[in-house]
């Protein structure tokens, strides 16, 4: 089936923002000056797999795979899996990042600063 | 290693990654013929195996039902994690201390705030069950509508202060509530064992098209799933609200 | 059709972009809460929508508030550090 050259950009633009929301996510874990700060710039790396996924799924022209109001079953749609693999994702990332947190709070208590440079865990 | 290092090393790594994408897109195939056949299986098949109108759902609990075992059980396990590392016994009495030194004054939120929130919160619970229990005919199911469910606790807290919301959802009822569902998911799974079929097979009877009672397990499995996420956000906001207590006691 | 796309697509780059420069502890619960509305718009353009329902619930609700509980507490840990060294000092 020959794809209009429209699907290409696309196709295009979705990798390239995934890319970047990788490399940015991963520039603010690196340069990061705050510990909260750091867990939430895991949460763009994080969102970064999930416009990989969408754009993987995504077929041009086709409506979602809910097949009610109007939409007939059997007919062409949009991939489910990778849908279902996002979804659960979304839920299960979001209690690591409290998990994360959390053990921020517990760094923040024993070393009294939230900087990563200034917390020295290594102490003999 | 001091930042400037670090950062420049990052930009080299950066850089490479970049080049290495550019260079690649060139042979990549286009999206569209990605998974194609095992998608419009799956998308085939849905409706006239299992009466379910939602293939994301019917996905998730039924077709990969494998996997979501095990991301409930991430969820579980990071949940008992966050309660673990946020249950300070010492560092309380030393806040209670310097606490009871100065008074603090809990400014409760105004009666607007109040009327308004706790008004919202019978529509949020009735909001969250329907998207429970509708997952496998609409866009729902039970990650979406547990977490609906656990945001009408939260605004209960918000609306009130932490002691009401202490008084009304009992700890020890949220954790057997959450330990019922990651167990519920399991036990239905192992259901099947009992017909000689494997883990997770949808054995109870269909149920018509376009109802609450379509595809067997999976209604059952949604519903389980919804009472362990809604469960483990409340637990969740119980971790984290721990020790924003009163001194002198309950307010 | 694809015209929205391609702008959501901007957007969702340049929110991130935001989430990782805004280094200001105090106001990452509104930059993250405005990235995952953005994350949810995009995923109902290209056709998800459970994935759309499940983004806004955690990441408009439940992301945000344990940021800003977190910060609560981190804050209250610090007065209290702060007023044992204090303590510690006068004796």
């Amino acid at each position: 089936m020959q794809l209009p050259a429209s699907h290409a950009v696309l196709d295009f633009s979705g990798y390239a923002v995934a890319v970047w929301l990788f490399l940015i996510g991963l520039y603010g874990i690196v340069s990061s000056r705050h510990l909260v700060h750091l867990c939430l710039s895991l949460t763009v790396v994080q969102a970064s797999t999930y416009v990989l996924l969408v754009i993987i799924g995504y077929r041009p022209g086709l409506p979602a795979p809910v097949f009610t109001d109007g939409v007939q079953p059997g007919s062409p749609a949009v991939d489910p899996i990778v849908q279902a693999l996002m979804l659960t994702d979304i839920v299960v990332e979001a209690t690591v990042v409290a998990l994360l947190l959390a053990i921020t709070v517990r760094i923040h208590h024993s070393a009294g600063t939230a900087d990563p440079k200034e917390v020295d865990m290594m102490r003999g | 290693m001091s930042r400037s290092w670090r950062l420049a090393l990052f930009i080299l790594g950066a850089s490479g990654i970049a080049i290495l994408f550019f260079l690649a897109l060139r042979t990549v195939p286009s999206s569209n013929g990605l998974g194609d056949r095992y998608a419009q299986q799956i998308n085939s098949r849905t409706f006239p195996e299992r009466n379910i109108t939602d293939a994301v759902t019917a996905v998730n609990f039924d077709y990969r039902g494998f996997d979501t075992v095990g991301e409930e059980f991430i969820l579980f396990v990071s949940v008992l994690g966050s309660l673990l590392l946020l249950r300070m016994a010492e560092e309380r009495k030393e806040k209670l201390l310097i606490d009871a030194a100065e008074p603090w004054r809990d400014v409760g939120p105004s009666d607007a705030t109040r009327l308004w929130i706790l008004s919202m919160i019978a529509p949020k619970v009735v909001f969250g069950m329907y998207i429970i229990t509708h997952g496998q005919l609409t866009p729902g199911g039970g990650f979406q509508g547990g977490i609906v469910l656990a945001s009408a606790a939260l605004i209960l807290y918000l609306g009130e202060n932490f002691a009401v919301f202490r008084n009304v959802l009992s700890r020890a009822l949220i954790e057997a509530l959450e330990a019922a569902g990651a167990g519920g998911f399991l036990l239905i799974g192992m259901l099947s064992w009992f017909w000689g079929r494997p883990f997770l097979t949808d054995i109870l009877p269909l149920g018509k098209a376009h109802e609450l009672t379509s595809g067997g397990t999976i209604a059952l499995i949604s519903m389980a799933t919804g009472l362990e996420v809604s469960a483990g956000f409340i637990l969740l906001l119980y971790a984290f609200l721990q020790e924003n207590l009163l001194p002198s006691g309950e307010k | 059709m694809l015209l929205i796309q391609l702008t959501i697509l901007a957007l969702v780059a340049i929110s991130g972009t935001i989430v990782v420069l805004a280094r200001d502890v105090a106001s990452q619960p509104t930059v993250v809460s405005l990235f995952g509305l953005i994350l949810a718009l995009m995923f109902l353009v290209f056709q998800a929508p459970d994935v759309s329902l499940s983004q806004i619930v955690v990441g408009a609700v439940g992301l945000p508030l344990m940021i800003l509980l977190t910060l609560a507490k981190l804050r209250r840990d610090a007065q209290i550090l702060e007023r044992k060294a204090q303590k510690e000092k006068s004796e």
